[in-house]
């Protein structure tokens, strides 16, 4: 196939209607919630998953909240009215799968798999042909050797039941249920995600991966995630992958709540592509004691549009956080992310770095908060975001919002948006690229000290992606 | 003795009614008049969760208790005349107290002779009608002022008229004064200023509290239009008695080539709120927005501005200080919005907050909407206190503690008050900031 083509399926990519041929539900099934959302579609998830009574009154709370909220139409986008809230199925309960033969994969799938690098064996999970690969025993692996080190992985379900003592008093404290319209959705119909304790001291040397987990239940797109890093322990966290995973679930909300304790450092990384039918509307913040870290490095690439402000409360003396931020919006898109760090003691200390491409007709858009209230001293922030835009039509926009009081707090934001130079371009040009080479690698260098925070496997993938993403852009 | 009318005030519909002007020759005028007040009546007051009014005290704004004043008594005039005179030899004087004209202007004979119009907005209302159609209140406020402008509106009755012809320029400011004085006075000053192509104009505004004591509400309002290569400078100092709720709601139009450099000091008023939008109507044109303000004790200066970019090969440039002392908050909302055709644009912005105290509170909100990519944007905000370094420097030598932050804040200052460029201007912007340290 001829480059012309390659780029015709990229941006026909974006335009498939995915309601078509992909993916079939089987009927039946033992457990299905049905579609739509109401009390009984909740106490049902509570009563699957055999959940003590305080977790469904939890739910049925968080419910009425997610009633009683209005659409946040008023500053985010009016996108948003197209969610059909009963149109949705809330709960696809263990075995009830979509399932399509690796056939019916439409090409420029495939094609990207290939582009990636992706493993044989993975491609066909991941274009939902078959359930699970290998998951299972990479899974129980890791298992095996985490317990060792007294370190919990597991479920929401297996961790509010097995080890409530840890995770209830954290569950639901970081982000209340009231804290926005989809973070109580989430509180109301969640299922799955990980729950993760790594005791005092313990340094987990290798990440651990929620592919492997996810994958081996079924993924729920209303994922709940709770780490707690005990004293002066380390671990690493990382979700998502860097192929494309289609979905036939248009709404994906998810609720992320990390406690360091004194000392303790947590790195919380994302790489979200979702195909460009979903609505990601995530909520992420973490809770950091004295001395502690909480750095989340966080890569939007996929999705219709995501919304998703990680942010950090920085609870204890000298605590630090960080946000890292890339965001790529094509044709159709757009990634709404930004950071929120709200200083809550002495001695606190912040860094917000967002890069955003936007590419064709997309639009990206920086939202950000710096909170210094006035009993505090010696609190710095420091936010830089740079805002790349490729064509005519791109868009891109930035509203931090700051504020500050207290003594010898210091906060300096910067922010800057510009195109990949002429003269750049030209340059590469001279030397043998086509001119789509040379942007890639333009863009490539605009986010290249972003992509090297990420672990190795993720920044080669990454970049891979981005080029495939900048093909058709120009010329 | 000047006096309050008996009556709910601003909000009392006949006397609203009751001071329409009487001839119906402008029937036009009292008809955009009795417009606003039905648009203020439909408007709802802002509250706190409108993102347009995040971070303000939304919810001790009040509009009663305020009313016109009564005509000032000649001696009063007289003493508030001879405090005017901030610029040896205005190319134009022209002073109101409490919305009344005490001092009309003259101008020079080879100014009136080259057609250049500086009057008082009674005074133009009978001669340039047609100019005032074309060019009053053409705007809406698109920052969160609505109703307040509504209200400017329907009690619009006093202000001035500066229109510069094609091709005139002139060296000398004009200066406009504009005083309250009676407890609960409501004013609403305008302001129209319009030079033609090539004009080159510039204009000094006073708005000032006779004395610290009266609580007033001011609704003012400034538009510019700077037609093809056409030259403005402005300076606007707010001084409003510390008890003064005040709204300025600005627009700054630059058309093509046009330059306009507008600085805007804020040192008086309980609560202030600007507004003002750019717009860069013209390819080429160049607009600079400066803002500066010393805010002490409670008050509260809330500073809204937008950039709109139309046209294309323009440039704007925006700089805001603040220095804050005691419980003050000052917030900066600031958002440059480039539209697709606006290619080749050059946009900035910048706030800058100096915390002088640790009850302070500075808020800031720039934004960025770019719809065009061959623009070059960016924004920056920063907050923090006096580098301790260079404050040691100061004591070491003995300067007391206060001394040496006011010298350092007036340092931080000065880099905007450097952008008037006339001497008596930037002379009498410094008293009026020096004067609010030494009040405290």
């Amino acid at each position: 196939m001829s480059d012309l083509d390659d780029n015709l399926a990229q941006r026909e990519a974006i335009e498939v209607d995915r309601s078509k041929g992909d993916f079939k539900y089987e009927e039946n099934y033992a457990f299905d919630a049905g579609i739509g959302l109401s009390p009984s579609v909740v106490d049902y998830i509570s009563q699957v998953k055999g959940e003590e009574p305080w977790i469904r009154e939890f739910r049925q709370k968080a419910l009425k909240i997610f009633d009683g909220l209005p659409m946040p139409t008023h500053w985010a986008t009016e996108d948003l009215d197209n969610i059909k809230f009963d149109k949705i199925r809330y709960y696809l309960s263990q075995g009830q799968k979509a399932v399509r033969t690796w056939e019916e994969v439409p090409d420029d799938m495939k094609k990207t798999f290939e582009r990636l690098g992706i493993p044989e064996s993975e491609r066909k999970f991941l274009a939902g042909v078959e359930a699970q690969f290998d998951s299972e025993a990479v899974y129980s692996r890791m298992k095996d050797e985490l317990s060792q080190l007294g370190v919990i992985f597991c479920g929401p379900t297996d961790g509010l039941r097995d080890h409530p003592e840890i995770f209830r008093k954290w569950f639901g404290k970081v982000i209340p249920s009231g804290d926005n319209k989809f973070a109580a959705l989430n509180s109301a119909v969640f299922s799955g995600g990980s729950f993760i304790y790594i005791p005092k001291g313990v340094k987990v040397a290798q990440p651990l991966q929620a592919y492997f987990r996810i994958n081996a239940e079924n993924f729920g797109q209303f994922e709940r995630t709770l780490i707690i890093a005990d004293e002066g322990s380390e671990v690493t966290y990382m979700e998502g992958c860097t192929a494309p995973k289609f979905e036939t679930a248009t709404l994906h909300s998810a609720v992320v709540e990390l406690v360091a304790l004194k000392g303790a450092k947590i790195q919380y990384v994302t790489v979200q592509n979702w195909s460009a039918n979903v609505f990601n509307l995530v909520t992420k913040r973490g809770v950091a004691e004295e001395g502690a870290e909480i750095r989340w490095i966080d890569c939007n690439i996929g999705s219709r549009l995501t919304m998703k402000y990680p942010g950090v409360v920085l609870r204890g003396k000298g605590a630090r956080g960080e946000v890292l931020s890339i965001a790529l919006a094509n044709d159709g898109q757009h990634q709404d992310t930004g950071a929120k760090m709200i200083h809550a003691a002495d001695d606190t200390t912040s860094n917000i770095i967002a890069k955003s491409i936007s590419v064709g007709a997309g639009r990206s858009t920086y939202r950000g908060l710096v909170h210094i209230p006035k009993t505090l001293k010696n609190c710095r922030n420091n936010t830089e975001c740079d805002a790349l835009l490729i064509n005519e039509h791109s868009r891109t926009d930035t509203y931090p919002a700051i504020s500050v009081r207290g003594q010898k707090n210091s906060v300096q934001h910067e922010a800057s948006v510009s195109k990949v130079s002429a003269e750049q371009i030209f340059y590469m040009m001279q030397r043998g690229l086509s001119e789509g080479e040379a942007m890639s690698l333009a863009v490539n260098g605009f986010v290249n000290d972003l992509v090297k925070e990420f672990p190795m496997e993720y920044s080669v993938e990454l970049k891979r992606l981005i080029e495939l993403q900048m093909e058709g852009s120009v010329g | 003795m000047s006096t309050l009318a008996p009556t709910a005030g601003v909000l009392d519909a006949g006397l609203q009614h009751a001071d329409l002007a009487p001839t119906s020759a402008q029937a036009w005028f009292n008809d955009l008049r009795r417009q606003g007040w039905a648009t203020f009546q439909t408007l709802p007051m802002p509250t706190r969760d409108n993102e347009k009014w995040r971070f303000s005290d939304a919810r001790t704004l009040s509009l009663t208790g305020f009313a016109p004043a009564t005509v000032p008594t000649e001696e009063q005039a007289a003493a508030l005349i001879d405090r005017s005179h901030f610029v040896a030899r205005p190319a134009g004087l022209i002073i109101h107290v409490d919305g009344h004209c005490v001092l009309r202007p003259s101008l020079a004979p080879e100014l009136a002779a080259q057609g250049v119009k500086f009057e008082s907005l009674e005074d133009a209302l009978r001669h340039h009608p047609a100019l005032l159609k074309e060019y009053l209140l053409k705007h809406a406020a698109g920052l969160g002022s609505a109703k307040f402008l509504a209200l400017h509106q329907a009690w619009l009755r006093s202000g001035y008229l500066l229109h510069v012809p094609k091709g005139v320029e002139i060296r000398q400011p004009f200066v406009s004064v504009n005083w309250t004085l009676t407890p609960g006075a409501a004013v609403f000053p305008h302001a129209l200023i319009i030079a033609e192509e090539r004009a080159v104009v510039s204009i000094q505004d006073y708005h000032l509290g006779a004395t610290d004591a009266e609580h007033a509400l001011a609704i003012s309002v400034c538009d510019i239009h700077a037609g093809h290569s056409a030259k403005v400078d402005r300076l606007a100092l707010q001084g409003w008695g510390q008890r003064t709720q005040s709204f300025q709601i600005d627009n700054t139009c630059g058309g093509r080539n046009a330059l306009i450099t507008s600085v805007n000091a804020a040192v008086g008023s309980r609560r202030a709120r600007l507004e003002n939008t750019v717009r860069l109507e013209g390819e080429g044109a160049d607009v600079r927005l400066y803002g500066i303000s010393v805010a002490t004790g409670e008050q509260e200066f809330d500073q809204r501005t937008l950039q709109i970019h139309t046209a294309g090969h323009a440039k704007s440039d925006l700089l805001f200080k603040n220095a804050l002392l005691g419980k003050a908050r000052t917030i900066f909302s600031g958002l440059i919005k480039v539209a697709p055709e606006a290619q080749h644009t050059d946009a900035y912005q910048t706030n800058r907050n100096l915390l002088l105290s640790p009850e302070a509170e500075a808020d800031s909100l720039p934004g960025l909407e770019i719809e065009a990519n061959d623009v070059k944007c960016s924004h920056g905000a920063t907050t923090g206190q006096v580098d301790e370094n260079e404050l040691f420097y100061l004591r070491a030598r003995g300067i007391p503690l206060d001394v040496a932050q006011e010298l350092l804040a007036q340092g931080f200052l000065e880099e905007v008050i450097a952008k008037v460029t006339d001497e008596e201007g930037a002379e009498a912007l410094r008293g009026m900031l020096s004067a609010k340290f030494h009040q405290r």
